[in-house]
């Protein structure tokens, strides 16, 4: 058995093939051989920046919008990028058969239900990337999916007309009223809950909407697993930086990395309550946590 | 024709130089999905302390130029989960293992490697490091490793505790004044050698909020951007010990390898090992590239070891 198969990821010089605007947003094919053997929905991909002699080290990871394992040019992995700094402006401006290393597939998947249940599929911003390919997944499992998507504006959704196509029945709210029901995807969310009876939901997006999608879904009596983001310097799993606390099976809250643990974790087990404003401190019950002092 | 490479750190010989760098391996099975660790001279871990420890709050990270800023806070599992769990892995895969040590007073130094000499997979450790150096501690700047005294302390304490035959590096900082009184003290209490450099201790401000990026205020600074330290640092440690002011202990050198011809960089300013660091965060295959690398490019300066070129820039100066 290769390293890679043994491994479940693999490093490849991959290839774009195409990118194009959607919105406000970038989405590129890349020919990444190996990959879509590997991948499932949730997991994501840890692309280098700037060439081989770039002064910007650190990975850039996002969610797998889709893989195909055999398409003209070999397999192909799709991402969906907003360009907002230096390293996703470089990948932004990629062309047709420029190269660009790849680390995938890396983190857990969305756990899927072994039961044909109706499951409510929740994206913010781009973060809707990997849903319409779980929503896939997810029906060839006999679920009816529902799918509520919510951006600030219009050109910040993404995928709506995917999702119409990928979806049982589609909800889109903006922050502005730009398109579909003006608010958050937490207005319209009990509604779809209580209409469908969904005793899973599946969320990715911002911080502050998953932390909204697990209240409104436990209010529901619905598990969601939510796929996080967090700041990555390597996506594999050795630098330590991308952790949040997070509970295990037994209550115990630990620092865990959201690379490898997550990206996908029960909403409920994250400690919402330690984020603030775009810091993360350690719960004092956390294992391990700083005594007077500090770290 | 190939080139020996290995090398030797007191009783032990290593197949080859490159190691990685603590804190930035994790504990070896990550990168072994990458490449096979047992093929590196040696595997170093995380550092460990006696408790286990949550690190700090987010964000730890920041992209500096050609760098990182990190304030991780000496995240891990305590020695004894080190020893039930991480040690018997890289032992399993037949990897040499380079432990990095730490405590927040010089007895949990001493402790730490106590529990560890202990433990049943104690025989694949091919030495230790014991992290007098990481800025990321509550007191901040002010290490260990920034004061003789105190350095002295800890190597002395931790050398007690670990059998005679078995290497032990002191890993220094670049903050101090003057870091060959800071290596003299650490080979007079007995380090078989000396890791340099850690991170330098930085701080990055958020442009946008207007306020300090990190979680945790201030950090570690690594990568390409701090090489020309750690350069500096090897040479003038190896000068004073060619000076004959103390023993001459082997080196090893740490700080922005990314690749093979960095490694050769610390290598002619006195090193004998190399470890890579952030450059696994770019690339999780770098050290084995690195050591491909190094290997090929040995070879291309025409020498039969690899040792022929440690500290070779010293005998190379030209004085007009």
């Amino acid at each position: 058995m290769s390293r890679a198969e043994q491994s479940g990821v693999v490093q490849v010089q991959g290839e774009v093939i195409a990118t194009r605007r959607v919105g406000a947003y970038h989405h590129l094919t890349i020919v990444a051989p190996g990959v879509a053997e590997l991948a499932r929905p949730g997991q994501f991909a840890a692309l280098s920046v700037g060439g081989l002699t770039t002064g910007n080290l650190l990975r850039r990871s996002f969610s797998i919008h889709k893989v195909s394992p055999s398409g003209t040019y070999g397999g192909t992995l799709d991402l969906v990028i907003a360009a907002k700094g230096a390293g996703t402006e470089w990948l932004t401006s990629l062309r047709a058969h420029d190269a660009v290393d790849v680390v995938a597939p890396l983190g857990r998947a969305f756990p899927l239900p072994t039961e044909p249940v109706p499951c409510v599929l929740v994206g913010g911003g781009y973060g809707s990337a990997p849903l319409f390919w779980l929503a896939d997944v997810l029906r060839e499992r006999g679920c009816t999916v529902e799918m509520v998507l919510g951006a600030a504006s219009e050109d910040r959704l993404f995928g709506v007309v995917e999702a119409r196509r990928s979806a049982d029945g589609v909800t889109v709210t903006t922050d502005d009223g730009s398109a579909g029901v003006k608010g958050w995807v937490s207005d319209v969310l009990p509604e779809v809950f209580t209409r469908t009876g969904a005793p899973v939901a599946y969320a990715c997006g911002p911080m502050g909407m998953l932390q909204s999608v697990t209240r409104v879904a436990s209010e529901h009596g619905a598990v969601a697993q939510v796929a996080v983001e967090e700041a990555m310097a390597c996506g594999v799993g050795v630098c330590m930086t991308c952790v949040m606390p997070v509970r295990d099976k037994l209550g115990v809250t630990k620092m865990v990395r959201s690379c490898v643990e997550g990206p996908v974790f029960r909403g409920d087990r994250i400690r919402w309550e330690a984020f603030h404003d775009g810091v993360c401190g350690v719960p004092e019950d956390a294992v391990g946590a700083p005594k007077v002092g500090g770290h | 024709m190939a080139v020996d490479m290995s090398v030797t750190f007191g009783t032990r010989t290593l197949p080859n130089p490159v190691m990685t760098a603590s804190g930035c391996a994790a504990n070896g099975r990550e990168l072994h999905r990458f490449f096979d660790v047992s093929k590196l001279g040696a595997f170093v871990t995380k550092t460990v302390m006696m408790d286990p420890r949550s690190g700090r709050g987010t964000p730890r990270m920041a992209e500096t130029a050609s760098g990182m800023l990190n304030s991780i806070g000496l995240q891990g599992p305590g020695i004894h989960a080190f020893v039930e769990q991480d040690l018997p892995w890289l032992k399993s895969v037949g990897a040499r293992v380079l432990v990095s040590i730490a405590g927040n007073t010089a007895g949990e130094f001493a402790d730490v490697a106590k529990v560890l000499v202990a433990s049943d997979a104690f025989d694949c450790v091919v030495g230790v490091e014991v992290n007098i150096s990481c800025p990321n501690v509550a007191n901040r700047g002010l290490v260990f490793a920034c004061d003789p005294l105190a350095s002295g302390k800890v190597i002395a304490l931790v050398r007690e505790q670990l059998p005679r035959d078995v290497p032990m590096f002191a890993k220094l900082t670049p903050d101090v004044t003057d870091i060959v009184s800071i290596a003299d003290a650490a080979v007079k209490s007995g380090a078989t050698g000396l890791t340099m450099i850690n991170t330098l201790l930085g701080m990055v401000i958020d442009t946008d909020r207007l306020r300090p990026h990190l979680g945790g205020i201030t950090g570690g600074l690594s990568g390409p951007s701090i090489r020309p330290v750690a350069v500096r640092a090897l040479w003038q440690v190896t000068a004073a010990m060619r000076e004959g002011r103390f023993q001459t202990v082997p080196l090893i050198g740490v700080g922005g390898v990314r690749t093979g011809r960095d490694a050769l960089e610390l290598i002619a300013a006195g090193a004998t090992g190399i470890q890579v660091g952030t450059a696994t965060f770019n690339d999780p295959n770098a050290p084995q590239r690195v050591l491909t690398e190094l290997e090929a490019l040995a070879d291309s300066h025409g020498v039969a070891r690899i040792t022929e070129l440690v500290g070779i820039a010293h005998d190379r100066m030209v004085i007009p």
